[in-house]
């Protein structure tokens, strides 16, 4: 077990270019933390840097308080599971699975040995595979094996470098949430490297949002998408992104392409004597009208618009509407949506409506927004002007509190004897 | 259900057919030449494809009659320059497809292109130059002088066949074993070399295929025992008296060479096709 920590961590390839600038995280021991990010951030060098497949040009990586940073990757112990499993073809599973402790030799007797691999796939349900190749496995059971080969080190810390991305949806989802139960049962310190922010949000105690080499904000899930710090994690968080929307403040209202929108005092006056910023609202907090509860509609503004087309989900269903907006603002959104590795954001709002919902595209509608979820941000730096850092902070201490809790839990449900 | 069966079995029975033909049509040759290596001279021109009586001689003659001189110090020509072709071949190789499959290095595209150029460089049209060359500064009939030319053809098909190779096998392995406590020696021995082994064998046996049945050079740059490979050394084969045909020697000589490449293929059939299809299929 063992804490982690980075201190001003800097890797510069050959051409000078950074591809990780200036990043500082503490890692607590036994934290899942996630580095997420679009393509290019660095995320994975990150890690590699973390595990000593890459060298750091500046900063102090620090294991157990003690300075890894000239350490071979040998010399960390530390756990890493690779994208593509990097299972050795010629090695059955058990051997795979035996393979860092034949290489610590003396350390371990062959009998020692059997038990661990035999324990480790107990758990992992590998008990029939053991003779087989690698070859021989189905995507979900090579990566079980890599993972055993990761537990019976008894490692420091386990590295994921995009675990999931070589499997199908399904099996996506239930692999995460075996990671997720095991991170809690053997309470090991995890850094997780994804570009899919549902593993990022589901998995992480804490989650680190990087873009082009720059720790952008450190959090726990809840806390990057209640209270993003900029633009950009506003818009990377969260599946359909938030909207954004050009505002003009006009006395206690928010002049937007949907209509004006009354916002509470204090949130206009961050943006007191601008011109220009950017609300934005996740699409969730619309609403068709005339299903808002009672109660709810006062902390909300009724207004009256079109939807282009709507999209039934079952569950619930989006609407699409479409805005006319200046080609700054054009600007600024294709340059958001290049950063975030998506497609282009075109100036169209995305809504999130009751399953139960009439609306239909192409006729007017009713819809209701809850304006106590607004977030006003600069257009220029990206900053959210309307963030409560407080606020965040108690949802992040939630989080650590909640992780202390489970690994409590777990390690007292270990105690007891296993049934069967 | 039948009906699948039925078409099955046609198809089976097709496919037998074809087999069939096609194995005729390939070892024909090589029957009639183990055939007529066990008859007698008086037997070649009866125009019946078995030999009228089974007879060893040809074998005596080659082995310890009076051609024995000839041919066994051929073979032993043969056996060393192909190994020592094989073995050269095959170490630089290794070391030039390992910097192509693994490092970035400006002139790459060049040095692959040049390989393919020259394994595609008619052989006939360098032997005179390399003749005259050769006997100019005395390498004429030496094995230095095969040996060299030898490494043309081998290199560039060796180099081709382990870049490919090298390129299938996943680098991360390697970074997986020194993460989990492995020296970057033991990450190399016990992660990249099992897996490079095959190939480095296989790519070992083609070439030494292909230096073991030149003929042209074997020809041309050898003039005495000193150096003259078997392919060669067969059209120097004389009958018993001037009015007769050396053919059951020569015959009998012919077998005996196609026996290595006959072994080598039979006991490492699998790594040769395996070798032979890397980078053909993903995998």
């Amino acid at each position: 077990m063992a804490s982690i920590t980075l201190r001003n961590i800097v890797k510069q390839y050959g051409d000078g270019f950074p591809a990780v600038n200036d990043v500082s995280i503490d890692i607590a021991d036994g934290e899942f933390i996630i580095l997420v990010g679009p393509s290019g951030c660095g995320k994975s060098t990150l890690l590699r840097m973390i595990v000593g497949l890459e060298d750091i040009t500046a900063g102090d990586l620090l294991i157990n308080d003690v300075r890894v940073n000239d350490k071979a990757p040998r010399e960390r112990n530390l756990a890493m599971v690779f994208q593509n499993y990097a299972l050795y073809p010629h090695l059955t599973v058990f051997e795979n699975i035996a393979f860092p402790l034949r290489l610590a030799k003396k350390k371990h007797s062959e009998e020692e040995i059997r038990q661990k691999v035999t324990e480790a796939a107990r758990t992992l349900e590998l008990t029939d595979h053991l003779e087989r190749k690698p070859a021989n496995l189905s995507g979900g059971q090579r990566q079980r094996v890599a993972m055993g080969r990761a537990i019976v080190r008894e490692a420091d810390a386990f590295l994921f470098d995009e675990p999931l991305s070589n499997l199908d949806a399904k099996l996506r989802g239930q692999m995460r949430s075996e990671i997720s139960q095991m991170q809690r049962r053997l309470g090991v310190t995890s850094v997780y490297v994804t570009h899919d922010q549902t593993e990022a949000m589901t998995l992480g105690d804490r989650v680190a949002v990087l873009k082009k080499g720059e720790l952008q904000q450190i959090a726990s899930p809840r806390e990057l998408y209640e209270q993003p710090v900029n633009l950009f994690v506003a818009g990377f968080i969260g599946s359909p992104s938030m909207n954004f929307l050009p505002a003009t403040p006009a006395g206690d209202r928010l002049r937007t392409p949907i209509g004006d929108i009354p916002v509470a005092a204090d949130k206009l006056q961050t943006v007191q004597g601008r011109q220009v910023v950017l609300a934005g609202i996740r699409p969730e907090h619309f609403e068709d009208a005339t299903l808002v509860d009672e109660a709810k509609r006062p902390q909300g503004h009724t207004f009256s618009t079109e939807l282009t087309h709507s999209e039934w989900l079952g569950n619930e269903q989006y609407g699409y509407i479409s805005f006319e907006a200046e080609p700054e603002i054009h600007r600024l959104l294709a340059n958001l949506a290049r950063e975030m590795d998506a497609d282009e954001l075109r100036p169209q709002i995305v809504v999130t409506l009751d399953a139960a919902s009439r609306i239909r595209g192409g006729r007017p509608a009713e819809l209701w927004v809850d304006t106590s979820k607004l977030q006003l941000f600069d257009p220029e730096t990206g900053i959210n002007l309307t963030r409560d850092a407080e606020a965040g902070r108690e949802l992040t201490a939630e989080a650590d509190a909640a992780r202390k809790e489970e690994i409590g839990l777990a390690r007292e449900r270990q105690g007891v004897p296993v049934q069967g | 259900m039948t009906s699948v069966k039925n078409t099955n079995r046609r198809e089976r029975t097709i496919w037998t057919i074809l087999t069939v033909l096609v194995l005729v049509y390939a070892l024909f040759p090589v029957a009639s030449i183990f055939a007529t290596s066990f008859k007698l001279p008086s037997d070649l021109s009866t125009g019946k494809f078995l030999p009228t009586t089974w007879s060893p001689a040809n074998y005596e003659q080659i082995l310890v009659g009076n051609a024995q001189e000839l041919f066994l110090s051929a073979l032993r020509n043969s056996v060393g320059i192909a190994l020592i072709a094989t073995f050269i071949a095959v170490v630089l190789a290794t070391l030039c497809a390992y910097a192509i499959a693994r490092l970035d290095f400006p002139g790459k595209k060049l040095v692959l292109t040049t390989a393919l150029a020259v394994s595609i460089f008619p052989v006939i049209s360098i032997v005179t130059p390399l003749f005259n060359l050769w006997r100019r500064i005395g390498l004429y009939d030496t094995w230095p002088g095969l040996i060299i030319p030898y490494l043309s053809l081998t290199l560039p098909i060796s180099i081709w066949t382990l870049a490919a190779f090298f390129r299938q096998i996943p680098w991360e392995l390697e970074q997986a074993a020194q993460v989990d406590g492995a020296t970057t020696w033991q990450a190399f021995r016990k992660a990249v070399v099992p897996l490079a082994a095959p190939g480095v064998f296989t790519t070992a046996i083609i070439a030494f295929f292909i230096a073991w049945n030149d003929f042209v050079y074997g020809i041309s740059l050898t003039s005495t025992q000193a150096a003259r490979p078997v392919p060669a050394a067969l059209a120097f084969f004389t009958g018993a008296s001037q009015f007769e045909a050396p053919t059951g020697a020569i015959s009998a000589a012919a077998i005996i060479v196609t026996i290595p490449v006959v072994l080598l293929v039979v006991l490492f059939q699998r790594q040769i096709v395996s070798g032979l299809t890397q980078g053909a299929v993903k995998g």
